[in-house]
């Protein structure tokens, strides 16, 4: 009897999170600035937090995860945690070197009302940060929003610091990728840069946790963007920013301060939300779509006509995060799939009425909640049973217990490999996500089907 | 690599024995900046309660705590599950501001009414501690409604390290033995402490002692029940094993029921041999116990001795970094990697004590390097100088033993297989030699590097 807890009877739960579909703010943020090259992330807080979302980000990755704390002493949390800041910036220089230290704060320091900013700047004022070096910080309490809101406000802190408009247009576009995988990010840029356009992505973990084996451990690995990068954000031609929890904020304050002309985009997963982004950038190159993009799409689209007798009609319940939920959602409906369950633990109005957008026109009734948790999705299922289950690796108690095929998807994924170097956006990523659900679904057809109807061709 | 500088005051946690004479500092916390491998108060109570699996565990605070803890640790359990289920209060930014004690109550009623548990545990978060619920009297409260113990966890991350995470949770098992009394004595009984059934390990050393002829009162907490644990008062003797996390309990116990205690490790054969003739011989006036235990560990080793000794030819001359959350855990480790001719050139821990690190000297071959809540630049460092063939760590340490290019054992929650008693010795051999052994390491640079020369 592996959990089986659930039970079918559904009540409102207002005092309690069960099985959670999101954890908190600063994981987000220490993703988000392990894509700045050479960048330290910071924990201010006790050394708990920042052992688990090394931990944790390790696991997903299978990558060393490097980030410091501020080791929080009982002292410390009467007395403010000024001085373990000072501190940390100053042992941190002096021995791991890196470019740039990315604070971001706990429920802890938040609390006790520490204000970093002034905080950092006393230690500018003190010396101990080294010329060439910065410190930029973000305040991402656990207690508000969740890891999507704390990699956008750890992203909003990348330009609030560094942007500058200088007047002379460096002919780029600042691309926002959201909280994607790193193999995601290479895919955006890819296809930005085959429409001509010139990118500053960021944050960009690619070649940062999905590094090579190269038999040297390296602190800081190659990739990310960089600081100049950065600074040069405000005099970009404008902003696209994907997934707009995640990256709006950055790309509109980017607008308001530097009047660098902001567009928030879904998250290019699957056929429409990837004709959108393209056309976004074709508009903003003034180019034409080239072939090779058209030809990638037309791969897509000619796996969704070829297999759509499979799609036809399946059930299909759904865990993850809102940006990506979105256009996971248009997509499964547009290929004819019933999506009839989506939860994502962060909360948020906009979502539920995003998923109800895309959903209305639909015969059947679909169950959607922001601020839920697996618990509440399991009792949907048990409810209205399902043919496919997506969702991070929790998800797997559910398929186990219902039987259920199942698709990793979104974070974390603690126990299969694949989602650090296959992209699962644009049209490529579209083609993953196909031969995933696919699998899924015909291998189920397989081993259920009676010998005298297991087919060899299907 | 580039050269790593070691900070000034972290020298000092540092030590090669042979070639440095001053004593090596620990048992401090760490300094603020480093990117230090160790955790909190939290995790320290919640990796000792987590494996009671009919007991609800429930985490109050922000929603990360209960998220990275959901049920990330390998502790089986033979029968109710409950444990595995992730359970937290959630707390928004209105509660942080107006309290979360209703949020708190609610949610406990709400749980025990449904999963009907034989306990509660309510583990306090950093926040917790700062915005002053009084978590205490609403446990009162709902074990007055419920009838079953509802226990409050004072595990706020910053009030001290992962070992004081450890003293609450014994604090909260020593409250649920105490509250039920002392117990009539069962003859020729044991508690199994610190022992969590990671990977089976549990079942595998309870075996033992049944064929021994021991009874086992109650283990702490591997495959743990409610019951068994507020009997452990019966008991004639506590067998404390990973010594960091219970010893604690076991000591209160000495204070208040007078059962005396024994620090064992199951580790490898010369250990839990010694462990068990431990038991045995404080049985005495039953010599059929120590006649049984040595027909045991005659069997035993006899079963695994031939592997061994093909397996010690393959490693024999192979060097082994060992880095632990415990150092206790350390000293079995070097003991088991010397049995399979391996030689141990950095042994480190996150949480030693002086006494820890003299032993550790002792057990040591000159040059070897010893270290005190190590960062990953020092481990990287010395295990590239020292030319390491296996690290042997935890999840933190094993992508850059393989960035390296080295072989790697779990040693901590996310191991497999049961790695302790006899079978587990074999089994840990095993894994050695399949890692070190693996030609994959022909591939990586490192290995080329040196074909080349």
């Amino acid at each position: 009897m592996l959990l089986r807890h659930t039970n079918k009877d559904i009540k409102e739960r207002k005092a309690l999170n069960v099985n959670p579909a999101k954890t908190c703010q600063p994981i987000g943020a220490m993703y988000a600035s392990l894509g700045i090259h050479g960048c330290l992330p910071h924990s201010h807080g006790s050394q708990g937090c920042c052992a688990y979302h090394r931990s944790a980000l390790t696991r997903h990755y299978r990558e060393p995860v490097m980030a410091a704390t501020s080791s929080f002493t009982e002292g410390s949390s009467v007395f403010g945690g000024q001085a373990n800041l000072i501190q940390a910036i100053d042992n941190i220089f002096t021995t791991y070197d890196p470019d740039i230290i990315a604070v971001h704060t706990t429920c802890l320091s938040e609390t006790i009302g520490d204000d970093v900013n002034q905080i950092t700047i006393k230690a500018v004022k003190d010396g101990k940060v080294p010329k060439g070096k910065y410190v930029i910080h973000a305040s991402t309490p656990s207690y508000v929003g969740s890891h999507v809101t704390g990699f956008s406000n750890m992203t909003k802190a990348m330009v609030m610091h560094f942007a500058k408009s200088t007047g002379k247009p460096n002919g780029k576009y600042n691309i926002i990728p959201g909280y994607v995988e790193p193999s995601d990010m290479t895919e955006i840029k890819r296809i930005v840069e085959k429409l001509g356009i010139k990118p500053i992505l960021f944050p960009d973990t690619s070649n940062v946790l999905n590094g090579p084996q190269t038999g040297r451990y390296s602190m800081f690995p190659e990739g990310g963007v960089t600081i100049d990068e950065l600074k040069s954000s405000g005099d970009s031609m404008g902003t696209i920013a994907l997934g707009s929890l995640a990256s709006a904020d950055a790309a509109r304050s980017l607008d308001s301060k530097w009047r660098v002309p902001c567009q928030v985009q879904d998250l290019p997963i699957g056929l429409a939300a990837t004709d959108r982004f393209v056309n976004a950038l074709r508009i903003a190159a003034g180019v034409s779509v080239p072939d090779e993009i058209t030809r990638e799409r037309g791969q897509l689209l000619d796996i969704i006509t070829d297999m759509h007798q499979y799609f036809y009609g399946k059930k299909v319940a759904l865990s993850g995060d809102p940006d990506h939920l979105i256009s996971l959602t248009e997509f499964l409906v547009s290929i004819d799939m019933a999506p009839v369950h989506i939860v994502t633990g962060t909360s948020g109005k906009d979502f539920e009425k995003r998923i109800q957008d895309i959903t209305s026109h639909l015969p059947y009734k679909v169950n959607v909640k922001a601020g839920g948790d697996m618990f509440t999705l399991h009792q949907w299922i048990k409810n209205e049973p399902v043919d496919l289950l997506i969702a991070n690796t929790y998800g797997k108690y559910i398929a186990r217990d219902d039987d259920i095929p199942f698709i990793r998807y979104g974070f974390p994924i603690l126990d299969r490999i694949g989602h650090s170097y296959f992209p699962s956006v644009c049209y490529r990523g579209g083609i993953r996500l196909l031969e995933k659900i696919l699998d899924a679904l015909m291998d189920r057809l397989d081993r259920d089907a009676p010998e005298e109807k297991f087919e060899l061709v299907m | 690599m580039k050269n790593i500088s070691v900070l000034k005051e972290r020298e000092k946690h540092i030590f090669q024995k042979g070639k440095d004479n001053f004593d090596i500092s620990c048992e401090k916390k760490s300094l603020a900046g480093a990117v230090s491998q160790r955790a909190c108060v939290f995790c320290g109570s919640r990796v000792v309660l987590y494996p009671i699996a009919d007991a609800l565990h429930i985490i109050h605070g922000p929603i990360g705590c209960a998220s990275y803890t959901w049920d990330i640790r390998g502790a089986l359990s033979s029968g109710p599950e409950l444990h595995r289920m992730s359970f937290s209060t959630d707390l928004s930014e209105t509660d942080v501001i107006f309290g979360g004690e209703m949020k708190l109550e609610k949610a406990l009623l709400e749980l025990i009414d449904k999963y009907s548990p034989k306990a509660a545990f309510v583990y306090g978060t950093c926040i917790v501690g700062l915005i002053g619920d009084d978590v205490e009297s609403v446990c009162r409260k709902v074990e007055k409604i419920t009838k079953i113990p509802v226990l409050p966890v004072h595990s706020e991350g910053f009030k001290g390290t992962k070992k004081d995470g450890y003293k609450a949770a014994c604090d909260v098992l020593f409250n649920l033995i105490n509250r039920n009394g002392i117990q009539k004595k069962v003859p020729q009984s044991i508690n199994i402490l610190g022992e969590f059934n990671i990977g089976g390990e549990t079942w595998m050393i309870k075996e033992y002692y049944k064929k021994m002829g021991i009874n086992v009162v109650s283990v702490m907490s591997g495959d743990g029940r409610v019951k068994d644990v507020t009997m452990a008062s019966s008991a004639c003797l506590n067998v404390v094993q990973c010594s960091g996390s219970v010893t604690h309990l076991a000591k209160k116990m000495e204070e208040e029921y007078g059962i005396p205690f024994i620090r064992v490790s199951y580790f490898g054969i010369e250990d839990t041999s010694d462990a068990l003739y431990r038991v045995a011989s404080f049985f005495k006036e039953n010599s059929e116990i120590l006649k049984r235990t040595e027909e045991l560990v005659r069997k035993e080793v006899k079963a695994i001795v031939p592997g061994l000794s093909q397996i010690k030819k393959d490693l024999t001359g192979k060097k082994a970094a060992i880095y632990v959350g415990g150092a206790f855990k350390a000293f079995s480790l070097i003991k088991a990697l010397k049995h399979l001719g391996m030689e141990v050139i950095l042994a480190g821990s996150q949480t030693g004590t002086t006494e820890d690190y003299k032993i550790l000297r002792g057990m040591c071959s000159k040059g070897t390097i010893i270290l005190d809540d190590a960062n990953p630049l020092e481990l990287a460092k010395y295990i590239m100088e020292k030319d390491a063939d296996l690290f042997i760590g935890g999840v933190k340490e094993r992508p850059i033993a393989y960035k390296l290019g080295i072989g790697f054992c779990d040693h901590n929650h996310e191991r497999k297989i049961p790695l302790a008693g006899f079978v587990g010795m074999q089994n840990f051999a095993i894994e050695v030699h399949q890692t070190v052994t693996s030609p994959i390491w022909d591939l990586v640079p490192r290995r080329l590097k040196k074909a080349k020369q």
